[in-house]
């Protein structure tokens, strides 16, 4: 099962990472040679195991509803590139037909 | 009296006595720093103002006669994706340059509750992916017994800074072996603990069902006296585990008579280096001597592991690195005409290569049409492995294997086949998988006077058994004391 | 108007599914410990975890767990003993983290229904699944023409309960009427305000249109962004008309999702199927599997409240009140409290309910909410109502010292005793009340003796005039005929 050059670029696009031609190149011959090792796994029998997710077992730990103070906006804001009274700014939002 | 070589247990005890202040400890640190730093790069960024003022804190402290802490007045070198408060945490990525988090991670407070002193920030791996701390947005870390040759990683910075006696321990990640990795390339003690017994909020993900910080020290006591400050339940991090798992002091001197260790000899085949081979041999002897009772064990072949590691730890890690989007902090690529020319401008720009490489491939294996035949399968594979090991630990209380097939390797020998690079990574990455607790132990130097490691591994909350194990070969195997002063280049 | 009838008569029916998000009423967020009050200044109420900050976790808030089991036992689903959360992958300028944090396979509850309609009509909706998920933050346009978004944080993290129904609904009344039932339900309970223009109540619904007997379902379209009731209903209208005319010219209708502009009426493609999103969904690792234990459950059960459907049919039973008294008096958690309160303490269950159907709910011009801020207590009502009853005063002064109580929420005692308007009881003030009466009326008292009785109201009126209206009806009416009588001799 090998990645086409597309599937590079898609799932690049995917994870919001563009790629120059030469290094769409560069990662289409890397990634097909870490999934052929990747492959492996394959040879062996999975039937009827459970996947396991996490490190460990057992429940998580649960918060009581208490609400308590956070950061204030100021140091909310602090680290932003760019803020308008009081908010966090991004290029607009194309909705559609606008 | 070079205080600089001391462990951090005689240097706790030197300031407990007044032989010397905190400060006298702290100041020898950083002029070692500030002498030596410049060659092997250990440091991304040294916190000399904050570490000089609380170090006089802490000596005013134990001048009215309180109590200090159990590091009281030790200086450590922190990885770098590891939050401190107000100070640059840049998990050695560019995206995240001049970010400063607004808190401090667990594992830093309970640092600081102990007494001990941030020295600073050590180089990585960017976002702890790779082996070799070449990956760094800021310049490789070079390892200090032979500035040609990688310190290892992720946590290279850590293990260099501590190999050289720039700290006397540090803290490092190991999400596929990062700490030990790194130990036995640059001859230092490097423990990775149980999942779940060290608190993980602060510590920058990169995989979090295998990320755990860990110790690095000069010697296995070090590690111990870390590993009890530093674990303990958190009820911030939910996948923090019930606590009692400190290891008492005493247990480094019960010996390992009866103690039953596995070597997986099936994975020791080719490809193992003859110097690292004859210290395994060198290994196994000290441990029988000492009484152990050593046997072997048969483990599922490690290439399976690999393979169900890097499906499982960049899928992970695709979702852990979507917040560093430049709207919030960091890096930001202003400019662009919609939200998606933002996100992608800044992650193109910010996140390097091997970064980028991994978050297309985890990406990729959880896309619609790949999930089954990736994540899933893997996430099988790796019930498999922990089942693997379980069954080996109800024949051995620890596993001994050498924690690298071959001594440290030459910088840039790698870089250009990641594949190569992550098989470097083959006998510490099951372990992360199982989630079980490890520990690289140096044993002895190359014929290229570089550092060999071996690695025990002991079971979930095993770390008694495993430090045991650790100290008994130590002390038959020495220690290798600071790395030579690297020579003007 | 209304595309239900249109398609009738066409021979098509809609099949429409609902997807609502409904904010639970905790006082901080459900993976942190913010603050979730509405209406503070923007990025005010956050923290390093709900801003998507690097090395922070989620911990899960008990109440939000325990209020979305109360809705899905309210439902009649079924609780899930392990349920787990997985992360959607998306990027979004309100999603800090790049995914968001909710459930998927293994959702909290499966399965339930609701009732929509009365008597024949009503119909059985069935629930398809329940689960916990994250609110996200809110965006608006910069109102300075430059191009830019402004995001606002707060929200982020609210928790929410996503609610799926089956494609059980067949039109836009239905639609309406299944969100009139479980915003009634939600408020009833106690998990959410149910405030659909304040955004504690969101929908998405699904909609396809097939000919009429067909068992196959067309092809559906999404339409997002209904804030209102009536927009939910306007909207399937809508897309109802608009499907069936794509099929009746022998078209195809395209899978999509349509965005409701209501400021125009009319729908708009968000995105068609080709553009998609592929979420990428994957268990959370930083959050384990929520188990809920059999005695949590059992406890979470004592929370739930009767139900307004079991109310209702229990004060038909309890109280034998009509129908329809008793359906008006559950649609409201407040309004059905406030009755039996009164009811029980009055000791007239009748009575009460005539005085709450009208005069109570005319003091808050029928809305129950404001019941929670009117003086006036039940009990003093019941109190009130118990003097009618006991005859002390009159309905007519009831009705006087009810509006003085609404203002108030005085006792009604030392109301009655502060106007004066206690009921005259006694023979002897209302004999001498007569008296003066008959004197003054002696043409009609003439009439009387000769045998015209349909006199006697006129004097009974003189009577309660000259006591105003304090005089007991029944009291004047016999010594009114006894004080005629006597004349006669
Ligand atoms: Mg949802
Ligand atoms: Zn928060």
């Amino acid at each position: 099962m090998a990645i086409t050059r597309d599937d590079v670029r898609h799932t690049a696009a995917l994870a919001r990472l563009a790629l120059s031609p030469e290094e769409e190149s560069a990662f289409l011959l890397e990634l097909n040679k870490i999934l052929g090792y990747v492959e492996k796994i394959r040879e062996l029998d999975l039937a009827g195991i459970e996947p396991m997710t996490h490190g460990h077992a057992g429940t998580g730990s649960l918060r009581d509803d208490a609400a308590l103070d956070g950061l204030s906006q100021e140091e909310a804001l602090r680290g932003a590139p760019e803020t308008d009274e009081g908010h966090f700014v991004v290029p607009q939002v194309v909705r559609p037909e606008e | 009296m070079n205080l600089c070589g001391m462990s951090a247990h005689a240097l706790r005890d030197g300031i407990a006595a007044r032989r010397f202040s905190a400060e006298d400890v702290v100041r020898a640190f950083l002029d070692r720093i500030a002498a030596h730093d410049g060659r092997v790069h250990a440091f991304l960024e040294v916190h000399d103002t904050e570490a000089i003022a609380e170090a006089r804190r802490l000596d005013e402290e134990i001048a009215r006669g309180s109590e200090p802490g159990p590091l009281a007045g030790i200086p450590i070198a922190v990885k770098d994706n590891i939050c401190v408060r107000g100070r640059g945490t840049s998990c050695a990525s560019r995206i995240l340059s001049g970010y400063a988090p607004p808190y401090d991670a667990t594992v830093i407070e309970k640092l600081r509750a102990a007494g001990a002193v941030v020295l600073g920030k050590t180089n990585m791996d960017e976002f702890a992916m790779g082996s070799s701390t070449e990956n760094s947005g800021f310049g490789a870390t070079r390892n200090p017994w032979s500035l040609e040759h990688v310190p290892g990683g992720s946590s290279g910075g850590s293990a260099a800074a501590v190999a050289l006696g720039l700290a006397p321990v540090a803290l490092g990640s190991d999400t596929g072996g990062s700490v030990r990795q790194p130990g036995a390339f640059c001859g230092v003690a490097a423990m990775k603990p149980t999942y779940g017994t060290v608190s993980r909020r602060g510590l920058i993900a990169f995989a979090s069902s295998l990320d755990q910080i860990g110790p690095l020290g000069r010697d296995v006591q070090d590690c111990l006296n870390l590993y009890n400050v530093l674990c303990g339940p958190d009820p911030r991090d939910a996948t923090s585990a019930p606590g009692g798992h400190e290891v008492p002091e005493g247990a480094l001197l019960q010996g390992v008579r009866g103690l039953r260790v596995g070597v997986p000899w099936d994975w020791l085949g080719e490809g193992l280096h003859a110097d690292v081979e004859a210290a395994l041999g060198r290994s196994v002897e000290a441990l029988r001597q000492a009484g152990a009772l050593v046997g072997e064990v048969s483990l599922l072949d490690p290439s399976y592991a690999i393979a169900a590691y890097y499906i499982i730890a960049t899928a992970e890690a695709s979702a852990n690195l979507a917040r560093y989007d430049g709207v919030r902090y960091g890096a930001s690529a202003r400019g662009a005409e919609d939200p998606a020319g933002l996100y992608t401008g800044t992650r193109s720009e910010g996140f390097g290569a091997e970064v980028r490489r991994r978050i297309v491939l985890g990406t990729y294996v959880l896309s619609a049409g790949y999930y089954d035949a990736y994540y899933l399968r893997a996430q099988k594979a790796r019930r498999l492995i922990r089942d693997d090991f379980e069954r080996a630990f109800a024949m051995a209380d620890v596993l001994l294997l050498p924690t690298a097939p071959t001594p440290a390797f030459r910088i840039g020998e790698k870089t250009g086949d990641p594949l190569a690079m992550y098989l470097s990574d083959i006998f510490t990455v099951p372990l992360n998988l199982y989630a079980g607790c490890g520990i690289n132990v140096p044993a002895g130097l190359s014929a290229d006077e570089l550092p060999i490691g071996m690695q025990l591994l002991a079971p979930r909350f095993g770390e008694a058994a495993l430090f045991r194990a650790a100290q008994c070969l130590e002390s038959r195997l020495g220690t290798l004391g600071l790395a030579p002063e690297p020579a003007e280049t | 108007m209304g595309a239900p009838h249109e398609s009738a008569a066409r021979g098509y029916e809609p099949v429409i599914g609902l997807e609502v998000h409904c904010q639970l009423l905790t006082r901080s967020k459900i993976f942190c410990s913010c603050s979730t009050a509405f209406g503070a200044p923007p990025n005010s109420q956050v923290c390093p975890v709900c801003l998507g900050h690097p090395g922070v976790l989620p911990v899960l808030n008990r109440r939000a767990v325990e209020l979305a089991v109360v809705l899905g036992l309210a439902l009649g689903s079924k609780i899930r003993e392990v349920s787990v959360f997985a992360r959607k992958n998306y990027f979004y300028p309100d999603l800090p983290k790049g995914y968001q944090i909710s459930q998927y396979d293994l959702p909290l509850c499966d399965g339930g229904s609701l009732q929509i309609g009365t008597g024949d009509a009503r119909r059985t909706i069935g629930i398809t699944r329940l689960h916990l998920e994250e609110d996200a933050g809110k965006m608006k346009h910069a109102e300075d023409g430059s191009g830019r978004s402004l995001v606002d944080l707060n929200r982020c993290g609210v928790p929410l309960i996503e609610i799926v129904t089956e494609p059980d609904l067949r039109t836009p009344e239905e639609a309406h009427d299944f969100l009139e039932r479980l915003k009634q339900l939600v408020q009833y309970i106690g998990v959410c305000d149910g405030n659909m223009e304040g955004g504690s109540l969101r929908c998405d619904a699904n909609v396809s249109v097939r000919p009429r007997g067909s068992e196959a379902l067309g092809t559906k379209t999404e339409i997002k962004n209904l804030n209102s009731f009536r927009n939910v209903q306007r909207a399937l209208e809508h897309e109802i008309r608009r499907q069936i005319a794509v099929l009746e010219s022998a078209g195809r209708v395209e899978g999509a999702t349509l965005l409701w502009d209501a400021t125009r009426d009319r729908l708009q493609v968000m995105r068609t199927k080709e553009e998609a999103h592929d979420y990428r969904y994957f268990p959370e690792p930083d959050l384990l599997p929520l188990v809920l234990a059999e005695e949590w459950i059992a406890a979470i059960r004592g929370m739930v409240p009767e139900l307004p459907e079991a109310r209702r049919a229990r004060f038909v039973r309890e109280y034998a009140l009509p129908e329809y008294d008793a359906g008006v008096l559950t649609a409201t958690r407040e309004l059905a409290g406030f009755y039996e309160a009164a009811a029980r303490r009055s000791g007239d269950a009748k009575l009460a309910s005539n005085w709450v159907m009208t005069e109570l709910l005319g003091a808050v011009k029928g809305d129950t909410e404001r019941l929670r801020n009117l003086p006036l207590t039940p009990e003093r009502l019941g109190d009130l109502l118990a003097l009618i009853t006991s005859g002390a005063i009159s309905g007519k002064i009831a009705k006087a010292v009810f509006e003085e109580m609404a203002v108030s929420g005085g006792e009604p005692g030392a109301i009655i005793e502060a106007c004066g308007l206690s009921q005259i009881v006694d023979p002897d003030a209302i004999r001498a009340l007569i008296a003066e009466v008959l004197a003054a009326n002696a043409p009609q008292v003439v009439d009387y003796l000769a045998g015209h009785e349909r006199v006697l109201p006129h004097f009974i009126g003189q009577v309660m005039k000259a006591s105003r209206g304090r005089a007991n009806p029944e009291l004047t009416n016999r010594l009114l005929r006894e004080a005629l009588e006597a004349r006669r001799e």
